[in-house]
C-alpha cells in the first residue's frame, strides 16, 4: 500500500529543516524557539500517524516505498520503506520526540534554540535509520545521529560530560566503522547497495563470519551488550535528561533493530554458528548487569544499567531462534521470540523514557541525582510518587504493564530452547524488581531525609502532561498488545523463515 | 614549416594566466597603499576568467601539443578548475588578515598566482621536463610566500627549511628522472609507457629511478617519512599563506602522482615490480604517524598538518588501488580535501586579530557563544575532515574503501578506518573546545564581509556535496575516462 504523498521523506525532512529552523531562531527568543520546536514535533507526529493507519499488516513487503536514484556512479539509492519492524519504532520515535521537547522546556536556558534544533535534528535522522532500505543511506544516517548526540551531551550534560561524550562517539564510530567495510565488502558482491538484495546474497561461511562479527560490532556498542556497554552509563549519567531518553528509547533499539534487519537475514548461517556467543553476552547482561544495577548510588547509572539488561531480553530473544531450529521437538516459539523482543523494545522505549524524566524531575529540583539525598519525597510530590511508582513497577515487569509483555514472551520462547536459558532470563523478575524497587523504596518513602526534600514542589502541568502520556502508553501496550503484535506479525514470519533456510 | 598560432589554443589558460600576473605585477607598482584593494580586486577577477578560459578551451578529448611536453585533457581541466576555485578562497579570506598586518601588498598575489601557473604546467606536464619546470615555479614561490611575514622569525626559519628540503627532493626527483631517462630514452610521459610496456628496458636501472621518483612525489604531497616540513611550514607561516599551501598544492601533486605514476609508470606490474607496495608503506606510515601525533598537538596549525599528512595517506590509497575507480576516488579526494582545509585555515584567519593569532586550540575556547555561526561552519569542516557522514568527507572516504575491496585490498581498508577512529579523535577536541569550552575573551571577530560569505560558502559546500555527492564524482570518473 502506498499514500499519494511521499509520507516517509516528509517525517525525515520536515524535523530536520523545522531544527534548522529553530536554530536560526536565535537564542534571543526563547519562547518562539521552544513554541516552534513544538509545533514541528508535533506536527512530525501527526504526520507520521498514516503510517500506522494506512499499514498494511497482511503483507512483509515494504510499504510506503519511495526510490530515487542518489548516486548513480555508485548504485546508491535513496531508497525508504517500512514493513512491520521499523514501523512501530518510527512512531516511537516521533512520539518520545514530543515528550522530550516539552521536558526541556523551561529547564534548558542555556541556547535553548541550539537544545531544541539538535533534538529535531535527531528525530528526522532516526526515522532516516528506520526506514532506509538503501545500505548506504542508512549508514549515512546512522553516523549522522552522532554529531547533534555528542553535540547534546557535550553542551547540556553533566560536570564530567566531555569525557563522556568523547567515549560516546568513538566507541560507536570504532563499531559502525567495521560496518561500513562490511557494507561495501558486500555491495562489491553484489553489485547493489539494496539491504533487500543484500538479504539474497549468497555469502560463503568465511565471509558470513566475518560480516557478521563486524556487525556485531555496530550493533552490539548500540544496543549495547556486554562487555561493550561502559559507554552507555556514562552517557547516561552526564546527558542533560533529554539526551538520555533519546539514547535509552531510540537509539538503544536502532542496534536491536539492526540485527533484526542486517545481521540475522543477511548473515544467518554465522548467526547459527555464533548464537551461543550473542545468547552468553545476553544472559551475562540480563543477570550480572541486573546485579550490578543494584550495587548504584545514582539514580540515572541505576536505571542505565537496568536498560542494558533489559536490552538483553531483546537480543536473548532475537538469537534463541537458532536453537530452537535445532530441536527436533519443537516447532514452535520462534515467531514468539523474535516478537517478544520487538515488544521489549517498544516497551522499554516507554519505560526508560518515562524513569529518566523521572529523575529529570527530582533532579531539576534538588540538582543530586544521588539516592543517598532523597527520601520520602511521596510526603512532598504525592502525584510524582504516584507516577514513579507505576513505572518503576512497570520496569520490574508487572504483569498488566508493558513491561512485563515482552520479557513474558522471551522467556516463554527460551523455554522452547533451553531450560536453563529460560531459567537464567526469569531470574530478571527478582533481580529488576530488587533494584528498581529498593531505589524507589529509598527515594520515594520513607521520612523526609532533609530540609531540600521537604521544600520540594509537586509537579507542575507540563511534567504531569508528559509523564501522563507515557504511564497511558505503558498501561495501553500492557493491557492489550494485540494491535502491536498484529502489525509485525507478518514481517517477523516472513524473517523467520527467511533465516530458517541456510545461504551456503 | 610555418608554425600556425592557433595550436597553441590548449595552452590558453596558462598563457592568460600568465600574463595577468604579469599585468598585475607592473599595475600593483604604481598603486598606492590606499587603492591596494585594486590589485586584491584583480586578482580574484583573473582567477574567476582564468576560470572561464579553461572551460572555454576545455572539454573534448586529450590534446597533445608541444612535442608531448603538454597535454590537454579532461582531468587536467577539472584539476584546473578546481585549484583556482579553491586558490580564490584564499585569497578571499586574505584580505583583512593582511591589513590588519599590514602586509597587504600586491607580492602576497603576485607569487600566490606565479605558484599557480606553476601548478597549472604540473597538471598538463606531457613530460617529465614540463612537470619538473611547474614543480619548481610552485615551490619558488610558496618559499617566499612561507617568509611573507618579514618581521618573523619563525616564518624565515620555516622558509629556509622549506628550501633545503625542498631542494633535496627535487635533486631527488632530477636524479630518478634521469634514471629513468637512462633507462627509457624518454622524456614524455607516453613514450616512458610505451617503452616500459615494450619491455625492453634496463628493470633494474629503471626501478631505481622509480624509487627516488616517488621519494620527489612524496616530499609534495608531504607524506610520510617525507613529512618533515610540513608542520614546522604550516606553523611558521602566516596563516593566510598556509591556507594557500595546505589546500592547492595537493591538487597538483595529486596530478604529478597521476601524470608520472599512472601515465608514464603505470605499466610497470602490481605489488613490488611497481611502485604499488612503495605507495602502500607511504600511505600506511602517513595514516599511522599523520592521526597519532596530531592527537599530542595543540597548536592547531601544526595539528592541521599532521592531520593532511594522513588525508594524503588516503589519496595515496586511491592512487594505489590502480584501477579507474580508485584514481577517481583520490581524485575526489584530493579536491575536496583542499576545499575542506582552505576552510579550516581560513576560519583561522578570520578568528585572527590584530597582534593576536588564532592558533592555539584555547582560541576556539567558546567560538559557539561569540559567533554560533562560524562555530556551525567550522563543525561542518570538522566533521567533513573526520568522514562523518553526511559530510563529504565522508564520501571521499568511502569510495576509496570501495576502490581498495574491489583491488582486493579489504585489509588496507580496514586499516584506513581503524586509524580514521584514531582521527576522529582530536577533530573531536576541537569541537569539544569550540561548543563545550567558555570563552576566554569577548573581543568581537573582525572579518570582512568577503570572508564571511566565503567561509559560509564553504562551510555549506562540505554539506552539500555530503548530500550530493554524485556529480562531482561523475565528472571525476568521466575527466578520467572511467
Amino acid at each position: 500500500m502506498s499514500a499519494d504523498w511521499p509520507i516517509l521523506s516528509t517525517v525525515i525532512w520536515l524535523p530536520i529543516l523545522g531544527g534548522l529552523l529553530v536554530l536560526f531562531s536565535g537564542d534571543k527568543a526563547p519562547g518562539i524557539s521552544r513554541w516552534l520546536a513544538l509545533a514541528v514535533a508535533v506536527l512530525t507526529f501527526l504526520l507520521s500517524l498514516p503510517l500506522w493507519t494506512g499499514f498494511d499488516a497482511t503483507t512483509a513487503a515494504m510499504q510506503f516505498q519511495e526510490n530515487h536514484p542518489w548516486i548513480e556512479s555508485f548504485k546508491v539509492n535513496y531508497h525508504l520503506g517500512v514493513d512491520g519492524i521499523s514501523m512501530p519504532l518510527i512512531l516511537l520515535t516521533t512520539f518520545v520526540t514530543i515528550l522530550v521537547v516539552i521536558a526541556g522546556w523551561e529547564v534548558i536556558q542555556y541556547k535553548p534554540n541550539q537544545y531544541m534544533a539538535a533534538f529535531l535534528i535527531m528525530e528526522g535522522v532516526m526515522v532516516g535509520v528506520f526506514s532506509a532500505l538503501d545500505a548506504m543511506l542508512f549508514y549515512v544516517f546512522w553516523e549522522a545521529m552522532l554529531i547533534p548526540m555528542f553535540i547534546i551531551i557535550g553542551i547540556w550534560g553533566g560536570p564530567n560530560r566531555v569525557y563522556a561524550t568523547i567515549k560516546f562517539f568513538l566507541y560507536t564510530f570504532l563499531g559502525s566503522v567495521l560496518m561500513l567495510v562490511a557494507l561495501v565488502y558486500m555491495y562489491f558482491q553484489s553489485g547493489s547497495m539494496s539491504i533487500l538484495d543484500f538479504h539474497q546474497l549468497k555469502l560463503g561461511m568465511t565471509e558470513q563470519l566475518l560480516i557478521f562479527l563486524a556487525f556485531l560490532a555496530a550493533f552490539a556498542v548500540k544496543v549495547p551488550m556486554w562487555p561493550v556497554h561502559t559507554w552507555l552509563p556514562d552517557a547516561h549519567v552526564e546527558a542533560p535528561t533529554g539526551g538520555s531518553v533519546i539514547l535509552a528509547a531510540i537509539m538503544l533499539k536502532i542496534g536491536g533493530y539492526g540485527f533484526l534487519r542486517f545481521s540475522l537475514p543477511i548473515t544467518p548461517d554465522a548467526s547459527s554458528e555464533l548464537d551461543w556467543l550473542i545468547i552468553a553476552m545476553s544472559l551475562i547482561a540480563v543477570v550480572y548487569i541486573g546485579f550490578v544495577a543494584l550495587v548504584q548510588q545514582d539514580m540515572k547509572k541505576l536505571i542505565a544499567y537496568s536498560s542494558i539488561a533489559h536490552m538483553g531480553f531483546v537480543t536473548l530473544g532475537f538469537f534463541i531462534a537458532f536453537t530452537i531450529f535445532a530441536r527436533p521437538d519443537v516447532n514452535d516459539g520462534v515467531v514468539l521470540g523474535v516478537q517478544g523482543g520487538m515488544v521489549q523494545m517498544v516497551s522499554h522505549g516507554f519505560i526508560s523514557a518515562a524513569m529518566f524524566l523521572c529523575v529529570g524531575v527530582l533532579y531539576d529540583r534538588m540538582h543530586s541525582r544521588q539516592i543517598a539525598d532523597y527520601g520520602g519525597v511521596v510526603n512532598t510530590m504525592p502525584w510524582f510518587a504516584a507516577f514513579m511508582v507505576f513505572f518503576a513497577m512497570a520496569n520490574a515487569g508487572l504483569p498488566g504493564t508493558s513491561g512485563f509483555v515482552g520479557e513474558f514472551m522471551v522467556i516463554l520462547a527460551s523455554f522452547r530452547a533451553d531450560f536453563w536459558f529460560a531459567f537464567l532470563a526469569a531470574t530478571t523478575l527478582i533481580i529488576g524488581a530488587a533494584y528498581t524497587l529498593w531505589m524507589v523504596k529509598r527515594v520515594v518513602f520513607g521520612d523526609v531525609r532533609s530540609e531540600k526534600v521537604a521544600a520540594l514542589t509537586d509537579i507542575n502541568g507540563r511534567e504531569a502532561l508528559v509523564l501522563g502520556s507515557l504511564a497511558i502508553a505503558v498501561l495501553a501496550l500492557g493491557l492489550w498488545p494485540g494491535p502491536l503484535v498484529e502489525v509485525m506479525d507478518a514481517s517477523i514470519t516472513n524473517l523467520v523463515k527467511h533465516i530458517a533456510v541456510s545461504k551456503l | 614549416m610555418g608554425f600556425d598560432i592557433s595550436t597553441l589554443l590548449p595552452v590558453m589558460p596558462e598563457i592568460f594566466l600568465l600574463t595577468a600576473t604579469c599585468l598585475i605585477l607592473v599595475i600593483d607598482l604604481y598603486l598606492s597603499q590606499e587603492n591596494r584593494f585594486f590589485t586584491y580586486g584583480l586578482s580574484l577577477l583573473t582567477l574567476a576568467a582564468t576560470i572561464a578560459v579553461v572551460l572555454a578551451v576545455g572539454g573534448g578529448p586529450a590534446q597533445t601539443l608541444l612535442h608531448g611536453a603538454y597535454i590537454r585533457d579532461p582531468m587536467g581541466d577539472l584539476l584546473k578548475v578546481a585549484l583556482l576555485a579553491v586558490a580564490g578562497f584564499a585569497f578571499l579570506y586574505s584580505r583583512v588578515y593582511l591589513e590588519q598586518r599590514e602586509m597587504f601588498r600586491g607580492e602576497f598575489y603576485v607569487l600566490s598566482l606565479l605558484a599557480l601557473v606553476g601548478m597549472m604546467v604540473m597538471i598538463s606536464a606531457g613530460g617529465f621536463l614540463s612537470l619538473y619546470l611547474g614543480l619548481e615555479l610552485l615551490a619558488l614561490s610558496l618559499y617566499a610566500l612561507v617568509a611573507f611575514d618579514r618581521r618573523s622569525e619563525r616564518g624565515a626559519e620555516a622558509a629556509m627549511k622549506y628550501f633545503v628540503l625542498g631542494a633535496i627532493a627535487s635533486g631527488m626527483l632530477l636524479y630518478g628522472i634521469s634514471m629513468i631517462y637512462g633507462a627509457t630514452g624518454m622524456l614524455d610521459f607516453a613514450g616512458v609507457a610505451r617503452a616500459v610496456a615494450s619491455g625492453e628496458t634496463d628493470r633494474m636501472v629503471l626501478l631505481f629511478g622509480v624509487v627516488f621518483v616517488v621519494i620527489g612525489v612524496a616530499f609534495k604531497f608531504g607524506a610520510v617519512p617525507f613529512h618533515m616540513w610540513a608542520p614546522d611550514v604550516y606553523q611558521g607561516a602566516p596563516v593566510v599563506v598556509v591556507a594557500f599551501l595546505g589546500s592547492v598544492p595537493k591538487i597538483a601533486a595529486f596530478a604529478m602522482a597521476m601524470r608520472i605514476l599512472v601515465e608514464g609508470l603505470g605499466g610497470l606490474g602490481l605489488g613490488w615490480q611497481g611502485w604499488e607496495g612503495m605507495l602502500i608503506i607511504l600511505a600506511v606510515l602517513s595514516m599511522a604517524v599523520g592521526n597519532i601525533v596530531a592527537i599530542a598537538q595543540t597548536n592547531i596549525k601544526r595539528m592541521l598538518a599532521y592531520s593532511t599528512i594522513s588525508h594524503v595517506g588516503f589519496i595515496l590509497l586511491g592512487i594505489l588501488a590502480g584501477n579507474g575507480a580508485g584514481q577517481s576516488a583520490a581524485m575526489f579526494y584530493a579536491i575536496t580535501y583542499a576545499l575542506t582545509a582552505v576552510g579550516g585555515f581560513g576560519l583561522l584567519t578570520i578568528l585572527s586579530r590584530k597582534g593576536v593569532e588564532a592558533e592555539n586550540l584555547h582560541d576556539l575556547k567558546g567560538l559557539n557563544d561569540r559567533s554560533p555561526w562560524l562555530a556551525g561552519m567550522m563543525l561542518l569542516i570538522l566533521f567533513s575532515m573526520a568522514g562523518v557522514p553526511p559530510l563529504v568527507g565522508f564520501f571521499a572516504k568511502l569510495f576509496i574503501l570501495d576502490a581498495l575491496v574491489k583491488a582486493d585490498l579489504v585489509w588496507l581498508a580496514v586499516v584506513a578506518v581503524a586509524f580514521s577512529v584514531i582521527g576522529a579523535f582530536y577533530y573531536l577536541r576541537v569541537v569539544k573546545v569550540i561548543y563545550f569550552d567558555k570563552p576566554l575573551t569577548q573581543a568581537p571577530i573582525v572579518s570582512g564581509m568577503d570572508a564571511r560569505i566565503a567561509i559560509s560558502v564553504n562551510g555549506l559546500a562540505m554539506l552539500y556535496y555530503g548530500l550530493f555527492p554524485a556529480s562531482l564524482l561523475a565528472a571525476c570518473r568521466v575527466a578520467l575516462g572511467g
